[in-house]
């Protein structure tokens, strides 16, 4: 009986298919990968004064690239299906600070079915455009400063998103989110409930072989308490309601669709917030509060061309409108200012493969006041392990 | 205004005239769903044979046309690895999830070539399955498709009998066919052929013809002028016929190579579609044989 088990064993292991896997423990580890980035930069002007003038800060690190070598963000993710209804997905922010941030950390539904998928824990938002593309896989080395200035560099809360894909042939996405409101412009508040809450739809598809879109609308409600912000001793902090409505674009064009060697992006976003409420003044002495509003908007328009295998050349300009800031009480710092803010931004990269990037970045910034600020930096972008995908 | 929106949902929800809805990541998969799948399976093929396979992304219209599929038919061994998850996971469609009935690998039921011993991105794009681009092999496409029309029986059941019968007689078809393509193509034995990419490797093995090099110096990697110019060293010392290249790889470094050898450089559909005459899996085939066989006269 053994011999004959054994032979059947035997034979089976003789005869096994060469491309059968070995099934091992480790063969349901997770796909792990990991984002290596650095820069090395120089600007005219300290980054480590940089603001937005005519915009509450946003509390973000919206600064440029830190002058001399820097060390970026190193990203560990992880993920993988936790049983055949969910999906699991962590990206762990390792700063050059030394310390691990949590950028992402959520559980994402399979089963739900009708076109129906439910997110829960940290996530990147899905409004606007860029918002959910990691820093990566970014055409440039930083934000446009709309979401520097709207989203503290782009909106990542603790919350729960329901999306629902419609089914049609074009594609449209409707999705809702509810959020702790622990990223600008919320704040989180000790209450029951949510503090943030976003709506957006997204409508996209094809022209032809050649191109590929995507629109969207995209609204964030939030109500922030004592958001605060320091300047020059004086402690400024708004209450109130604070309404942001996106509109976004990407049109991504390849001959009959293939990428390989040339292909063009043009991508384009508007940010239009109201914010009613109070405006804390608190200089230690006399503290004091009345109404504020603001109307401000701002958008940025970015293309990137890849003119030949491995090379992108890339433009943008950005623009912020400070508009309409009507308050009671004295304003100190950005908020004080009347200032327009707007970038001119060039990059050229190169790509060995998917998995690297090295690119040279030029920008004229005049976030600052009466300041042109003049940026040169080289980037490198490595990707370690698990092939990730891309969003569109 | 109820009117309207009825309307609108109408015209939204186009109701599903064929019984299975698939969606084929690549033209050939796309193809042989259709072959088997005849007038009950209403088939949408993700991807054409002028885009690299490699490089596809997850673009609104796929996750759009996921959201609907009742079965995905793919390569697997990580040919899609790139953009596929992404739809899966962005479609809110349960059944087409890996490991459901509604996911169909073709390397699963296919037999891989050149499967790497050890695994590093120095290496290229290599894929730990093995190569990738199985469906040059007849013998390959035979398997999938017995595979193929095994789930779709699972899946639309009523069907199975339709689906099996169909099933069998492109069997009967394919395997003449392969008879005779190895018949016309005898003449091709030992041919030897600097390819673009390791793209065309079943083929080579099959008709038993001979690979001298890649363009590529590296899987994956855009052929480079040093690499060209050792290439073209190795040429003269082991003469190719052609530089065989698919529809969808770049034409450039094929015809420096091609023109400072003195051979000619040759475009081979790759797959359906790749060329005016491949307009199915036979026509891949058979354009392709006629197109080997050219070099010889």
């Amino acid at each position: 009986m053994h011999s004959k088990l054994f032979c059947a064993a035997a034979l089976a292991a003789a005869f096994a298919p060469a491309w059968a896997q070995e099934k091992s423990a480790n063969a349901f580890n997770p796909g792990i990968s990991l984002i290596l980035q650095g820069t090395a930069a120089t600007s005219k002007e300290d980054p480590e004064a940089y603001r937005i003038d005519g915009f509450a800060p946003s509390g973000g690190e919206v600064g440029p690239a830190p002058r001399g070598f820097g060390l970026g963000e190193s990203e560990l993710v992880i993920s993988a299906n936790v049983d055949p209804y969910f999906r699991g997905h962590l990206v762990a922010a390792l700063t050059p600070e030394n310390e691990a941030e949590i950028e992402e950390a959520f559980f994402q539904t399979l089963a739900l079915g009708r076109g129906f998928t439910l997110k829960g824990g940290r996530f990147l938002s899905g409004i606007g455009y860029q918002n959910e593309i990691h820093a990566h896989a970014w055409d440039f080395q930083d934000a446009p400063l709309a979401y520097k200035a709207f989203l503290g560099g782009r909106l990542g809360d603790d919350g729960v998103q329901l999306r629902w894909l419609a089914p049609t042939d074009l594609f449209l996405e409707l999705g809702a989110e509810l959020g702790n409101g622990r990223a600008f412009p919320a704040t989180e508040r000790n209450r029951n409930g949510a503090n943030a809450a976003s709506l957006f739809a997204h409508l996209g598809g094809d022209v032809g072989a050649s191109i590929a879109w995507r629109a969207g609308l995209s609204h964030l409600r939030a109500r922030p308490e004592d958001r605060a912000f320091e300047d020059a001793g004086v402690v400024q902090s708004f209450t109130g309601t604070s309404r942001l409505w996106i509109a976004d674009f990407v049109l991504k064009w390849a001959p009959n669709g293939n990428a390989t060697v040339t292909n063009f992006k043009l991508q384009g976003e508007y940010f239009r917030r109201e914010e009613t409420g109070e405006l804390g003044f608190d200089d230690m002495v006399t503290p004091s509060s009345g109404a504020y509003s603001s109307r401000q908007s701002g958008w940025y328009l970015q293309v990137a061309w890849q003119f030949m295998p491995r090379w992108r050349a890339g433009l943008r300009y950005d623009r912020l409108d400070r508009g309409a800031v009507e308050t009671a009480v004295p304003t100190v710092g950005p908020l004080a200012s009347e200032h327009n803010p707007s970038r001119v931004t060039a990059m050229l990269d190169w790509s060995g493969t998917e998995f690297s990037r090295l690119r040279l970045q030029l920008a004229e910034d005049k976030s600052r006041a009466d300041v042109t600020d003049r940026q040169v930096l080289l980037q490198y972008i490595f990707s370690l392990g698990a092939h990730g995908a891309h969003r569109f | 205004m109820r009117s309207i929106i009825a309307f609108a949902f109408a015209a939204l929800c186009t109701p599903a005239l064929a019984a299975l809805e698939i969606f084929a990541c690549t033209p050939e998969w796309g193809s042989l769903a259709q072959e088997i799948g005849g007038a009950r399976a209403r088939v949408y093929t993700a991807t054409s044979a002028l885009q690299d396979p490699h490089h596809i992304e997850a673009r609104p219209s796929l996750i759009a046309r996921a959201r609907r599929a009742d079965l995905v038919v793919c390569t697997g061994a990580g040919l899609e690895a790139g953009w596929l998850p992404l739809v899966l996971a962005q479609s809110g469609n349960p059944g087409i999830q890996p490991g459901q009935r509604g996911y169909f690998e073709a390397a699963a039921a296919a037999r891989l070539i050149e499967i790497p011993a050890s695994l590093d991105r120095a290496m290229g794009d290599v894929h730990a399955a093995g190569n990738p681009h199985l469906h040059l092999d007849p013998l390959n496409v035979s398997r999938v498709a017995k595979a193929l029309a095994a789930r779709m029986r699972v899946l639309d059941a009523p069907s199975a009998t339709y689906y099996m019968e169909r099933e069998l007689a492109f069997q009967a078809r394919w395997r003449e066919a392969t008879l005779r393509w190895e018949r016309e193509a005898a003449p091709l034995k030992g041919l030897a052929l600097v390819v673009h990419h390791k793209n065309l490797s079943y083929l080579i093995a099959w008709l038993d013809m001979r690979e001298v090099g890649a363009l590529e110096p590296k899987p994956g990697l855009p052929p480079s002028a040093a690499h060209l110019a050792g290439l073209l060293d190795t040429l003269k010392r082991t003469p190719a016929k052609a530089v065989a290249r698919a529809a969808y790889n770049d034409s450039r470094a094929a015809e420096w190579l091609a023109r400072e050898a003195r051979i000619p450089a040759m475009v081979l559909p790759y797959t359906v579609g790749g060329t005016k005459a491949a307009n199915d899996l036979f026509g891949l085939y058979e354009d392709t044989i006629a197109r080997l066989l050219g070099t010889l006269r």
